[in-house]
Parts: C-alpha cells; sequence; structure tokens
C-alpha cells in the first residue's frame, strides 16, 4: 500500500501538520496548568496569523512580521487575562468572545488594508520563512534508509518548526525543574495555598497567560508565513481546538502533547493526501480522519481509556480572602 | 441585601454593554474610513424600512430565537452549551429525512414531524455529552465543541455519499417536495389584507418560534421541572440536598437544550433552503450564546436580543452591499457583546454596585 518514500513524505507532511498544533497546545498548557481556562486559542493564531503575514508584506521582513503576530495574539491574551483574572469573568464565555473578536476583526481589517476580499497578497522571498537544510543533508540523503529520514523528514523545515519541538523539553524543564513551573503548577491546583505562601496569584496567572499568547502567536506566524504563503479568511480553520483537544488527549503533559500533536497531524497528513482510505476491502471514507481528533478526546474525556483529570482549579476565578 | 436593584440587573447592564459594544464598533467603522451615522441609518432603513427587511430581519431573529433559548434553557442549569451550532446542523438533518422520505400530504402536518425530527436529532446529538457530563464528569463545554466538529463532519459524509442526488456536484440533497413548502409571511398576511414581502424567507417558523419562547418560560418559572432545573444551577449541592437528582437535570436540561437547537433547522433548512446543504447552520448557534447573554437567559430577553441579532445581520448584509464595510463587522459586534455581557460583567457591575450603595447611603 505505502512504500518508503511515501511514508517519508507522509510523515514530513505530518511534522508540518503537527507544528501549528504543538505550538498552540503548548500554550494552552500553560494558560490551563495555571488555573485559566483557554478556548481562545483559535483566535489568537488567527490574529496572528494575519498580523505576521500583513507585517512581514509591507515590510518584507519575516521577523518582523513574527514579532507582529505575537504582539497582536499577546493583545488578545491580555484581554483574556483581563476579563478572567482581573475581573474574575467566566474563562469560557471570555475565549468564545475572543474567537469571534478575531475571526471579524482580521477580515475587517485585511479588507481595509489589501482590499483582496479579507486576505493579504502572497509572501515571497524574506517575507516568508524559508526550510532551513540541516548539515550533510545533501551529502547524507544517499545512504540508506537513514539518509532519507534525515534529509527528508528531518532537514528542510523552517525554523519555526525546530522551535516547536524545542519547546517540548524546554516546557517540560519550566514547569518541572525550575520554581516559577512549581509555582504555576501549584497556582492552577491550589491558589490559596499559593497566596498563603506569599506568591502572588494575580502575577503568575498573567504570566501564564503572557507566555499562551506568545506560543499563539509564533502558530499563527507559522500558519500564514511557513506553512502557507499569506493569509486567507478563517485560515485556523479549528486548529485552536484540536490543540485543545492534543492538550487533553495528552492530560495536560507536555511530552505527551507533543505526541498528540504529531498523531493528530498524522491524521490531516493522511486526510490530506488521501480521499478515502481502503483497508482490504473496508473503505475508511475521508470525514472520519477528519472527525477523529475530536472523536478519540471525547473518548479520552469520557474516562474510558485512562481517566483525564484537569487542574483542579481550572476556569475557577481566584478570590482572596473569603 | 442585593447590592442594586432588580431593574438595574437585567436592564441597565446589558444596556450599558450594549452601548460600550456600539461605541467600539462605531470606532471600527470610523477607522475603514465609513461614517457610522451613515452606517446606522442604512441599516435601521435596510432592515427595518420596508417588509422585505422586515422578512429578513425575523427570518434571522427566529433562528437566534431557538438557539439562544437553546444556550439560556442550559445555563439555567449551569451548564454552557456551546453544541447548539452541531446540534441545529444534526437538526436539518432530522428535518432533511422527515420531509425527502415521507410523501406528506399538507404543509402542516409536515410541519408537525418535521419539528419532531429535528428537535429528537438536535436532542439525541446534545444526549451523548449531557450523558457523559452526568455519568463520567467530562466537561460539556469540551465535549460540545467536539461535538460540532464531528456533527460538520457526519453531515459531510451523508451528504456527500448518502443524501446527494445523482449526477449532482453539490454536496447538498435534493430539493423538497412543493407539499412541504412553509407558507411565508406573505401568504400567511396576505388574507388579512396586510401587503408583505414576497422574497422575504421569514415563515410560519416564526410563531413556533414565539410559541417556544412561552413555553421555555412556563417551564423554567411555572413548574416543578423547572425549578428544580434553577435550583440545580444556583447550587449543586443544595439541590442534591433537596432530593433533586444532578443526572435527571443536567439529561433534562440538555435535551431540551439540544432539541430547541435542533428545531431551529425547521425555519433555515424547510422554510428558507428547502433542501440540506453543507453548513446550512451559518453560525447561528454561535449566535445563540450572544442572544442567550444579552437576553438575560430570560426568554422574553432571548426575544428582544433575537430581534437585535436579526437586525445587526439583515443591516450587515446591506452595508456590505453597499459601502466598504463587510459582513465580518456583525462577527466583530457580537464578540462585543459577548465580552461585555458576559465575560467582562463585572467590569460594568462593579462600578454600577458602587454607585447604587453610594445612592443608597445617602438616602439612609
Amino acid at each position: 500500500m505505502m512504500d518508503f518514500m511515501t511514508l517519508i513524505q507522509v510523515l514530513d507532511s505530518t511534522v508540518r501538520l503537527a507544528t501549528p498544533l504543538l505550538l498552540a497546545c503548548l500554550a494552552g498548557l500553560y494558560s490551563e496548568r495555571a488555573g485559566i481556562f483557554d478556548i481562545g486559542l483559535e483566535g489568537k493564531m488567527l490574529v496572528a496569523a494575519f498580523f505576521s503575514a500583513a507585517i512581514a508584506y509591507v515590510s518584507g521582513s519575516v521577523w518582523l512580521g513574527l514579532l507582529a503576530g505575537i504582539g497582536a495574539s499577546m493583545l488578545l491574551a491580555g484581554l483574556h487575562g483581563l476579563a478572567s483574572i482581573t475581573f474574575r469573568g467566566n474563562q469560557l464565555i471570555s475565549g468564545v468572545a475572543i474567537n469571534f473578536l478575531a475571526a471579524g476583526m482580521t477580515v475587517l481589517i485585511a479588507q481595509d488594508w489589501f482590499q483582496q476580499g479579507g486576505r493579504t497578497p502572497s509572501l515571497a522571498g524574506n517575507a516568508r520563512f524559508n526550510p532551513i537544510e540541516l548539515p550533510f543533508a545533501e551529502a547524507l540523503s544517499g545512504v540508506p534508509f537513514f539518509g532519507p529520514i534525515y534529509a527528508e523528514l528531518l532537514s528542510g523545515h523552517s525554523i519555526l518548526v525546530y522551535i516547536a519541538f524545542l519547546a517540548v523539553p524546554g516546557t517540560w524543564w519550566l514547569l518541572y525543574r525550575t520554581r516559577f513551573g512549581l509555582r504555576l503548577r501549584a497556582v492552577g491546583e491550589n491558589p490559596a495555598a499559593v497566596d498563603t505562601a506569599g506568591v502572588s496569584v494575580v502575577g503568575l496567572r498573567y504570566a501564564a497567560v503572557g507566555i499562551c499568547g506568545i506560543l499563539c502567536g509564533i502558530a499563527g506566524a507559522y500558519l500564514a508565513t511557513a506553512l502557507q504563503a499569506g493569509f486567507v479568511k478563517d485560515m485556523t480553520a479549528g486548529r485552536g481546538f484540536i490543540a485543545l483537544a492534543a492538550l487533553i488527549f495528552a492530560k495536560w503533559r507536555p511530552w505527551q502533547a507533543m505526541w498528540a500533536c504529531l498523531l493528530f497531524g498524522f491524521l490531516q497528513a493522511i486526510a490530506l493526501r488521501y480521499q478515502n482510505i481502503d483497508l482490504g476491502g473496508v473503505v475508511i471514507p475521508v470525514q472520519v480522519m477528519d472527525a477523529l481528533p475530536y472523536i478519540l478526546t471525547v473518548v479520552i474525556l469520557a474516562g474510558f481509556v485512562g481517566k483525564a483529570i484537569p487542574p483542579r482549579a481550572g476556569g475557577e476565578p481566584y478570590v482572596k480572602e473569603r | 441585601m442585593d447590592k442594586m436593584p432588580h431593574w438595574a440587573d437585567v436592564v441597565l447592564i446589558p444596556l450599558i454593554s450594549l452601548i460600550l459594544a456600539a461605541i467600539l464598533s462605531a470606532l471600527v467603522i470610523l477607522a475603514i474610513g465609513e461614517d457610522p451615522v451613515a452606517a446606522v441609518k442604512m441599516m435601521v432603513n435596510g432592515a427595518l424600512g420596508s417588509t422585505y427587511g422586515w422578512g429578513y430581519t425575523l427570518y434571522y431573529a427566529t433562528n437566534f430565537m431557538f438557539t439562544g433559548l437553546a444556550v439560556s434553557v442550559a445555563f439555567h442549569a449551569r451548564m454552557f452549551n456551546i453544541g447548539g451550532e452541531g446540534q441545529a446542523m444534526l437538526g436539518g438533518l432530522g428535518v432533511a429525512l422527515v420531509c425527502l422520505y415521507i410523501p406528506w400530504p399538507h404543509w402542516t402536518l409536515a410541519l408537525v414531524f418535521a419539528s419532531l425530527g429535528a428537535a429528537v436529532f438536535g436532542a439525541l446529538w446534545a444526549a451523548i455529552p449531557a450523558w457523559l457530563q452526568a455519568k463520567r464528569g467530562s466537561h460539556i463545554v469540551i465535549t460540545t465543541i467536539m461535538f460540532n466538529f464531528i456533527a460538520a463532519a457526519v453531515l459531510n459524509y451523508v451528504l456527500v455519499n448518502l443524501l446527494r442526488p445523482a449526477r449532482s456536484m453539490d454536496p447538498a440533497s435534493a430539493k423538497f417536495p412543493d407539499a412541504v413548502h412553509l407558507p411565508t409571511l406573505h401568504d400567511l398576511l396576505a388574507p388579512f389584507g396586510i401587503a408583505f414581502s414576497k422574497s422575504a424567507p421569514a415563515n410560519v417558523t416564526l410563531l413556533i418560534a414565539l410559541g417556544a419562547c412561552v413555553l421555555v418560560w412556563a417551564l423554567i418559572w411555572r413548574t416543578r421541572l423547572g425549578y428544580e432545573i434553577r435550583a440545580y444551577g444556583h447550587s449543586e449541592t443544595g439541590a442534591l440536598y433537596a432530593g433533586i437528582s444532578p443526572t435527571k437535570i443536567i439529561m433534562i436540561a440538555m435535551l431540551i437544550s439540544g432539541a430547541l437547537a435542533g428545531m431551529m433547522a425547521v425555519n433555515n433548512v424547510m422554510g428558507e433552503a428547502e433542501r440540506l446543504v453543507l453548513n446550512a447552520t451559518e453560525g447561528a448557534g454561535f449566535i445563540g450564546i450572544a442572544v442567550a447573554l444579552m437576553g438575560r437567559n430570560h426568554p422574553f430577553g432571548v426575544f428582544l436580543a433575537a430581534i437585535l441579532f436579526g437586525f445587526l445581520y439583515q443591516g450587515g448584509a446591506e452595508l456590505a452591499l453597499w459601502t466598504k464595510i463587510p459582513r465580518e463587522l456583525i462577527v466583530v459586534i457580537q464578540a462585543l457583546v459577548i465580552l461585555f455581557t458576559g465575560a467582562l460583567d463585572n467590569m460594568v457591575r462593579m462600578p454600577l454596585e458602587k454607585l447604587f450603595l453610594a445612592l443608597r447611603r445617602r438616602n439612609a
């Protein structure tokens, strides 16, 4: 059915498609581990995608675009923080509002700036993140088995892909090996205890929401300036929710988040390459592949295959001294 | 004692939130380089200036009444049903099956059974997340979001592989037979000598939506079950102590919620498109969230908010037609309404509460 080179190509596309999921998933991990539910990952990615593409197009520099994307995403993250931390509002409703705000504003501004029906002009050259060849990729590509894996699968991605995958051990280290990480996890489980220890609950939660904004910003910029060459309306296409699903699937842990995102990226890659999959007479329609991440997440949430228990203080605004 | 009189809570706060949203939207329109005052005039003219405009406004409002009621019934049991979109999609499937496969002699019979089909399909789609919440503690918000995506995939599959007529490229069902054509407001008002636009899509489903508003009001405030739903929403432990079964309340509230969301399909699938298409719901399930928040979960509030959003939808379409302002302005307004009436509620409420306390102190 699938020869070795096809497999390498599918896995290569898996890595590309998993990258935005992974960045958004880690973004959600910081926020939710600190007790702030975030269903606004989608919206933050979307504004970042637009502003990175728009600024990259205008300035000709993708790095300025990335900065603009991160800035826009952090603005919405700040809004989420304001609503859910400062004003102790409903975090889920705030997330819904942010998604709509992003969906509407990106098209409004895109239309106002570029008049191309809610998209940015195509990016080229330095306005995009271009593939990076890892050292000796060319020379080693002839080596059987390992050559193609190195040259095709590991080499030739944009810098953001490598950043995303490096962010996994980085997140693990930050959460489990630093004082900041311990406090961040504690504030999501028992904010009163953190408060008693004299550490600012509000400060920690804003920090977590801020990191979430940065990572969503990179995720969005990757979509518009690396995976594709420009912004189109609603280009996140539910990726923020798949990332949320991956986060639950991974039970809010960084390494597992990476595997979950790779799995969901793999499903997307398969759905992209094959329309209907014929498994010895039984045909799996493409819609099943589309729905599989969500179905798997519901199954995990239902606790039939190991229980997914969210951080205990998740979604609860913290009220000092009661 | 309450910090604020009740009327301030139900009238003043939504009004201030609405004004804040309107000011920000006006700034957005200014930034685009258009005149907000002219834009409002155009919206009012386009949405309310003719029976044609009213026909569209009321058509959209009918959708939003159903989805708004759906969200608010779940809210009363302190559950956030984001799945209205998926439930409405499945409701559309129910309507399509009833209309396509049963030869109806008259539209009245078809309407009854199509409503039933829509309600049952919508309720069933809400039943799984409800059961998982009640029995397995899976967060209803996440599961209903997931079920929206699953619903889209299911509908896609059914339309492409099962319902699509042979030799048609369009992922849509066949057109419904003429016998199930629902009378529009034009047909309904003509016997009374009232001239109403022939081409506007508002139809008899509007009356069902109004009926649903009344029924939901009666259910929530005039029945034992409604009392139990509200009691559970106020305090789960309190309800448990009073002998109310959480499983029962979660299931019933979500089934009613799903059924209401599903019934939206009678309006848009049977009343307007007269066939099932992909993305028939066009986000109306999500607007239900804004409508419920704005209407303070009260059926009368939902009714008013649905009319307001119907007006925004039709007015926004007019703006997109005649100015540089894209339709997405409505999405922004919707986001701002959700933000101010929902998430930033305390930002509006806290200063107001202080004001009322200060006034009371002065009077005392």
